[in-house]
């Protein structure tokens, strides 16, 4: 099986709505990388491992309070992919990386996409890859079978969402509101609806986020798609010290 | 055979771009430019671009702007032969007084015509960012002009480095926000600015005030900023012909491409940008993007970019606030990549003194980073006696004094300084 179908199989099999945890590769700690992220990934049903960047520009403070502190602890792509070769699991959970561009050109598209296959990545999220400009990156992922999952919005107009959808491999990430990560919690009074026509019009899984931060959000979503993400809420659980497992099943239905 | 086939790439790209071609449909300039954007972004880029092509040719739009030049920016500003300087370098220089402009620099050129645009698709409110403070002071005067309420995000550091320009900012009715994430000056307050324009892109209008980010700024600023290489070459051809050289001072770069543009095709005209060699060559010593970056995505555009081999955007020195900015135009990168303009450095030292001798020579108090352009004219002059200079005279000094009380006064004169990094 191709990783992309991996990912797409994970996130419809789950029981009830698919959980996808978001963490800032290496923060609080990096020496406690490969712990947390094996703990969170015995919970979740798809992990997504922000490769931190200096200028997140569609992040909250949450993010870019966690990236600063992880590239200074020196934290970068290939450090990530080194620890991943290491790791030592049994589960089989789906494993994203989620990146801006400019570390995935400095590391090269290509070996990019041969050492992410090594280490068991499923897909990639890059926040300022709109799909117009996606084809080199693509290209060089459809070679080894990673998923390059793409974004919508509440703004994004129908015949768009089309398009987007149609180009987006392992899941579409329906973004729950317009704004950056972590901010505001509340959504749109339409988001039902929203999230129907995302589900209708894609042939893949549809997981949504953007600030969800309480269970009463994780239900309402999982009533409209197949999958809810959880990031900036995680982040915090674990700059606080929690254990991400507990908030995680805090989460769950 | 791949050089050949290199330069050939490089004359049928640089044969686009004076045949007005550049940016393309996709906002490329060649291998640069672009529209990388998060998706939230994508409705708002769009409708911006349809926005700049409909209306910029537009007669009732070109009608409004250019009569907002002429009676509130006050141009045509004045080309202003510099005799003085001129004996000292032993060369025939001429400076096109953007100083002269309203608040004092070119940014207002873009300011007002951006603000213009904005009300036109029907924005509620503006946000800017501002390095130097002069493009958030243009940007608070146009949207006082226009009545449109303006957030201007600014890094802490520049805050305290160009005080007096904030408080005018107040004055002229913006909100200043100051930036304490990232490093703190430019680059920081573009990412907080993008921030707040992905919050409400339905009803903000982001203002960006150089030739960067994504398509159709780059574009869009060069069109509202050509206004000055258009003026200047032809009070120039009034006194004696077109110039053998032209200098601009290049940070994110509009005030290099708005002067530059109409000199591109003129073949005998060479043109030269100058980047802030700051400190030292070391990276995060200095902004010199055109002479040391890598191809690299920052800020919505591909273009040369100062970042280390993990991809993080480098941290940048300047005495100037305006170039401290790791990234550059995507023109600009196409511009060098064809070989069109060349772009060297001028250090903080150099900029220094060149501001001295103007003050000194010509009673002319440029900004920080316009003394980077005299700089490099001043080196280029030396090597090229008795020749005719054109020097983008970007903006005026007097916000700089905070920066400059802490130097002596005075200046080397024409002494040749040996520390050139060209």
């Amino acid at each position: 099986m191709q990783p992309r179908e991996h990912l797409a199989n994970a996130i419809y099999k789950a029981e009830g709505s698919a959980l996808v945890a978001f963490l800032t590769a290496g923060y609080p700690e990096p020496k406690n990388f490969l712990n947390i992220l094996n703990e969170i990934s015995c919970e979740a049903d798809a992990v997504e491992i922000g490769v931190p960047f200096s200028d997140p520009m569609a992040d909250g403070v949450t993010i870019q309070r966690s990236s600063q502190s992880a590239i200074e602890q020196g934290v970068s792509l290939k450090w990530i992919l080194e620890q991943l070769a290491e790791r030592d699991t049994q589960k089989n959970t789906p494993l994203i990386l989620m990146s801006y561009l400019n570390p995935l050109i400095a590391f090269g598209f290509d070996k990019l996409a041969s050492k992410a296959m090594e280490v068991g990545i499923s897909g990639f999220i890059v926040p300022d890859l709109p799909y117009e400009e996606s084809k080199p990156f693509k290209q060089s992922l459809n070679k080894v079978g990673i998923a390059l999952i793409q974004l919508v919005t509440p703004a994004t107009p129908t015949t768009r969402l089309r398009e987007v959808c149609a180009a987006s491999e392992g899941f579409v990430y329906a973004v729950t509101r317009t704004g950056i990560t972590g901010r505001t919690t509340q959504f749109p009074e339409d988001i039902a609806n929203y999230l129907a026509l995302v589900t209708n019009t894609s042939t893949v899984p549809v997981c949504a986020g953007f600030g969800v931060r309480e269970r009463k959000q994780v239900k309402l979503i999982s009533e409209h798609a197949d999958g809810v993400i959880v990031g900036s809420a995680l982040v915090e659980a674990l700059e606080r010290g929690e254990n991400p497992t507990t908030f995680l099943k805090g989460l769950r239905l | 055979m791949s050089q050949v086939n290199d330069d050939l790439n490089e004359k049928a790209l640089l044969k686009a771009l004076l045949d007005g071609e550049l940016p393309d449909a996709a906002g490329r300039f060649g291998p640069f430019g672009g529209q990388y954007v998060p998706e939230t972004l994508m409705p708002a880029i769009e409708r911006l671009t349809e926005g700049v092509y409909s209306l910029l040719p537009a007669d009732n739009f070109k009608k409004k702007f250019t009569a907002q030049l002429k009676d509130w920016v006050g141009r045509p500003t004045a080309l202003t032969h510099a005799p003085r300087l001129s004996e000292a370098w032993g060369a025939d220089v001429w400076f096109k007084r953007e100083d002269l402009a309203h608040t004092g620099a070119h940014k207002i050129n873009n300011a007002i015509g951006q603000a213009l645009l904005a009300q036109e698709l029907g924005a509620t409110r503006i946000v800017a960012e501002t390095g130097a403070g002069q493009h958030g002071v243009a940007s608070a005067a146009a949207c006082a002009r226009v009545g449109l309420p303006c957030v201007v995000y600014m890094g802490e550091l520049d805050i305290q480095r160009q005080a007096p320009n904030v408080d005018r900012m107040n004055r002229l009715g913006a909100n200043v926000v100051s930036v304490t994430s990232g490093d703190r000056t430019l680059r920081a307050a573009i990412d907080e600015a993008i921030r707040d324009w992905v919050s409400d892109p339905e009803n903000t209008y982001y203002l960006l005030g150089s030739a960067v980010g994504p398509h159709p700024y780059p574009f869009l600023v060069r069109e509202l900023q050509s206004v000055i290489g258009r003026e200047a070459k032809k009070q120039l051809e009034a006194y004696s012909g077109l110039p053998d050289a032209v200098f601009a001072c290049v940070g994110g770069g509009s005030n290099a491409i708005g002067l530059f543009h109409a000199f591109l095709a003129e073949d005998n005209v060479e043109l030269i940008g100058v980047e802030a060699g700051g400190r030292s060559k070391k990276l995060g010593d200095h902004s010199a993007t055109l002479n040391s970056g890598r191809p690299g995505v920052l800020h919505g555009a591909h273009s040369l970019l100062l970042y280390d081999d993990d991809g993080q955007i480098q941290e940048t020195h300047s005495v100037s606030a305006g170039l401290d900015y790791p990234g550059v135009g995507p023109e600009h990168a196409l511009l060098k990549l064809v070989k069109r303009v060349s772009y060297v450095t001028a250090n903080d030292s150099e900029a220094l003194d060149a501001l001295g001798q103007c003050c000194a020579l010509e009673g002319i108090l440029p900004a920080l980073e316009t003394a980077h352009a005299i700089a490099g004219a001043r080196r280029w002059a030396s090597k090229n006696k008795s020749s005719r200079i054109l020097i983008g005279l970007s903006g005026r000094g007097d916000k700089d004094m905070p920066i400059l009380s802490q130097y002596p006064i005075g200046t080397q004169g024409s002494k040749e300084k040996t520390n050139a990094t060209a």
